[in-house]
């Protein structure tokens, strides 16, 4: 059960803690391994919340792809640029990058920052898991045909993707910064 | 290790929190284990999922107030993902309402999204620190009205 320890099981979720043991099989010796194997039936806490569910979180960053949340056990929360309120606008610079709702009133536009470590509502729009298990030796072949030059192989560009991530919006009322609705 | 069913059961916030809870105390007496590398990980993910909870509604609840606010809800025929919602997150204003229930304006009129705000306020406990900035604000507007 420890094995799964801050892990994300493909299609499943976020594993948080064991919840019970339902069921433990026979247990086995194999020949010429000296350990027994037992086939366990257990129920574990996941994260996976719903599509359309209401989340809280706090602001981690933001950058071109959108804002990034956080809630703490959880990181990989995505808002991107349009499900922001709009108009949003994106403003970069040394300093800093933030995201920034040009809210309209009738005294004229009022920049609404969203900035490090607010407190965020947002709704859970879409999720993505990768599978992110390792696959054999790769399948592709580079052909050598004798007297010609070997082409080097297209360098593969390794980003490292998260297992499991939640794509959200703050577009609707009463999503976004808890700081904007409270009166 | 074979899935065999990846969505089992829907838990709320506070029964994830009780568990939390309970595995930490049952962990406290063993604490000679604190040295393995898989335990320590595990307490990270079990501390930063309760330290998450304990900022939410649900560390005031407990398993009497959770039935109670069920059978109050009833006559509302949410769904039970909006109730699980409710229960979580303790919408104190409409527009929060709006959010977590599905088509309101056409489900609920607003006599009943009331009902729920005064059901949701009443049933489950909120932040004391929330409540105790509330009585003040009256008392002080009662002063205004005096002078």
């Amino acid at each position: 059960m420890f094995v799964l320890v801050e892990m994300v099981v493909f299609n499943v979720g976020l594993c948080i803690c064991l919840y019970d043991i339902t069921k433990l099989d026979d247990s086995y010796i194999f020949p010429g391994d000296g350990a027994s194997h037992t086939i366990v039936h257990f129920r574990y806490v996941v994260f996976h919340p719903f599509l359309d569910e209401i989340l809280l979180g706090k602001i981690k960053y933001c950058s071109q792809e959108g804002v990034h949340v956080t809630m703490g056990f959880f990181d990989d929360i995505l808002i991107p640029p349009e499900s922001l309120q709009q108009p949003a606008k994106f403003l970069s610079d040394e300093a800093e990058q933030v995201w920034l709702w040009e809210y309209e009133t009738d005294e004229g536009a009022h920049d609404l920052y969203m900035d490090q470590g607010e407190d965020i509502r947002f709704r859970v729009t879409d999720e993505m898991f990768v599978d992110t298990s390792p696959t054999g030796p790769s399948a592709a072949e580079i052909p050598v045909i004798p007297g010609q030059p070997v082409a080097p192989p297209a360098e593969e560009v390794e980003k490292k993707e998260a297992p499991y991530t939640l794509i959200g919006t703050i577009c609707d009322p009463g999503l976004g910064l808890l700081s904007w609705w409270n009166s | 290790m074979e899935v065999k069913n990846a969505n089992a059961a829907m838990l709320s916030n506070y029964e994830v929190f009780k568990l939390l809870t309970d595995l930490k105390e049952k962990r406290k007496d063993t604490v000679k284990n604190k040295n393995s590398a898989g335990q320590q990980n595990l307490n990270t993910i079990m501390y930063e999922t309760m330290k998450y909870l304990s900022k939410t509604p649900c560390c005031r609840q407990n398993p009497e107030i959770v039935k109670e606010f069920l059978t109050t809800m009833k006559p509302h025929k949410l769904t039970k993902a909006e109730k699980l919602q409710l229960l979580n997150q303790r919408p104190q204003t409409a527009v929060e309402i709006q959010l977590m229930v599905e088509e309101s304006e056409e489900r609920l009129s607003e006599e009943q999204i009331e009902e729920l705000i005064h059901t949701v306020a009443d049933v489950l406990p909120g932040d004391p620190e929330q409540e105790n900035a509330a009585p003040a604000d009256a008392e002080m507007e009662e002063a205004v009205q005096q002078s």
